[in-house]
């Protein structure tokens, strides 16, 4: 079914785009990220975001073939899934972990809830806080970058948890991903670049991310040290899922609200739960918790954020 | 007769305390980790719903309306004291498994619910047979929650494990797996239910 609902106040232009134009667009942009991660992590990498993507495609085929439904796999938002599924594990895991995270973000994420357009939570953030929940173990070991072997390594965050110095990570090593860490969200330049071709053709807006990055800097040089407004936040920007985070999965078409406003206090909300639970939670990163809270709270931010038609009371 | 089977019957599918009514979900989300948690707060249940629907159909006609479900109350918090001192007696661990959720019982609502829609208006026989089925499809469906629950969240039923090299899915021995499992399962109910009518 072709999407012809129109969300924001007139007048309206009309452009030749479409849902598969823009999901595809999306796609190519996750790719510098990907190739990033395959020259840090190894081909590993590649054979997870492949076997991710593959399942995510073949599980929504089979959804909707099942369910009598038109089968939509060739308008990429699987693709996407499986692909955001990937680049947040680890590039060790064994290979069944990204099957039934995809199996599971498709079905349960999304078709559960009807397909695309449907779906409450992001998808991929889904399939990635079971496999967090289930297996944690595989989750959370993570390859040293550069090394292309078994040898595992804390990842920064994870490092600052557990109150270990921090062996020398220069801001500039964090920027280009020398990190332990999941695939894609190590090196934060392609990230950039990714995040950049959306932003030229408009397909994100600005809010979401850049008010989700500032709150969480803010909220992290006031209380990241022992003393107030001596936190690195720097650190906390680079680290981390934050930036993958608040260009590719915050911005989510269905599960984000639609009004500036809204997008705004969500990208408050994202950043606030992010930095509680990096300094204060139980888990080292919490990008991902923090914005599938913010996604079960969008239909409130939407009904609150309303905007004020012309002409009514 | 044949009326009496269908009374039993009508609990265990076509108005399955859990998966119809959807009544009692506080304690089926809360022990359902292990199959044997969930055999044990079955025919706990089951025992408090025999009783109580003994009593209140016995006494239906001097109840007054107007203080009815206090009077519910009082009938089923007695069996579950029962319960809970025989639990106690002879099984004390399955009473420390299941923690707060044998007292618990007095407010599960498919024992109230069944005193207030069917033993307040029906005679004994009738309320007898309803309360077995009831338990029964509870007591199923608890079964049936658990066991998948337990296989998927640690490997094993019943306490063997079934396959080796099974990597448990930690998530179904949470909460969460719990209202996951619940979830799946009664769409699965409404679907059959679709494909009948």
């Amino acid at each position: 079914m072709r999407n012809n609902l129109i969300v924001s106040g007139s007048p309206h232009i009309h452009k030749k785009e479409s849902v598969s134009g823009i999901m595809w667009t999306v796609v190519l942009s996750t790719i510098p990220a990907g190739i990033a991660g395959v020259i840090i992590f190894g081909l590993d990498a590649l054979w997870v975001t492949l076997v991710a993507v593959i399942a995510a495609v073949l599980t929504e085929a089979v959804f909707e073939i099942w369910a009598k439904k038109k089968v939509t796999v060739m308008d990429g938002s699987a693709v996407i899934t499986g692909i955001l599924l990937a680049y947040n594990l680890p590039s060790n895991v064994p290979l069944w972990l990204p099957v039934v995270g995809a199996v599971f973000s498709i079905a349960i994420g999304k078709q559960v809830f009807g397909g695309l357009g449907q779906n409450i939570f992001n998808p991929a953030l889904v399939g990635r806080v079971f496999l967090m929940a289930s297996w944690p173990k595989y989750m959370t070991t993570f390859v040293k970058p550069l090394s292309y072997d078994a040898v595992t390594s804390a990842t920064p965050l994870a490092a600052l948890k557990e109150g270990k110095i921090l062996e020398h990570i220069s801001y500039l090593d964090l920027f280009l991903g020398k990190r332990g860490g999941c695939i894609g969200e190590v090196c934060i330049l392609a990230l950039l670049i990714g995040a950049a071709i959306l932003l030229y053709k408009g397909y994100i807006s600005w809010h979401i991310p850049v008010v989700y990055i500032l709150t969480t800097a803010i909220f992290t040089y006031i209380f990241g040290a022992k003393q107030l407004f001596q936190g690195d936040w720097l650190f906390h920007i680079l680290s981390g899922g934050l930036v993958l985070g608040a260009f590719f999965m915050a911005t989510d078409y269905v599960a984000t609200p639609l009004t500036v406003k809204g997008q705004i206090i969500f990208g408050l909300g994202c950043g606030l739960l992010t930095g509680i639970i990096r300094i204060w939670g139980g888990y080292p990163e919490g990008v991902s918790y923090a914005i599938l809270m913010m996604n079960a709270a969008t239909p409130f931010i939407d009904r609150y954020t309303k905007n004020r038609i012309y002409g009514a009371r | 007769m044949k009326n009496l089977i269908k009374e039993f019957t009508k609990g265990i599918i076509k108005e399955n305390p859990t998966f119809v009514l959807v009544l009692g979900l506080c304690p089926t989300l809360a022990v359902s980790v292990s199959v044997a948690n969930g055999i044990g707060m079955g025919i706990a249940a089951t025992f408090v719903l025999l009783g109580s629907s003994i009593i209140v159909s016995l006494i239906r006609d001097f109840i007054p309306g107007k203080i009815r479900i206090p009077c519910y109350i009082v009938i089923i918090a007695t069996f579950v004291t029962i319960a809970e001192l025989c639990m106690k007696a002879y099984s004390p661990a399955l009473n420390r498994s299941l923690g707060i959720y044998v007292p618990l019982i007095v407010v599960n609502c498919m024992v109230l619910g069944r005193a207030e829609a069917f033993a307040c208006k029906n005679n004994l026989t009738r309320s007898f047979i309803d309360g077995l089925g009831m338990g029964v499809g509870f007591t199923l469906a608890l079964i049936l929650i658990s066991a998948i629950r337990e296989f998927l969240g640690s490997g094993q039923i019943l306490g063997y494990t079934l396959f080796k090299g099974f990597h448990p899915v930690f998530v179904f021995g949470m909460p969460s797996g719990a209202l996951l499992v619940i979830g799946l399962l009664l769409g699965l109910f409404n679907l059959l239910k679709g494909k009948r009518t």
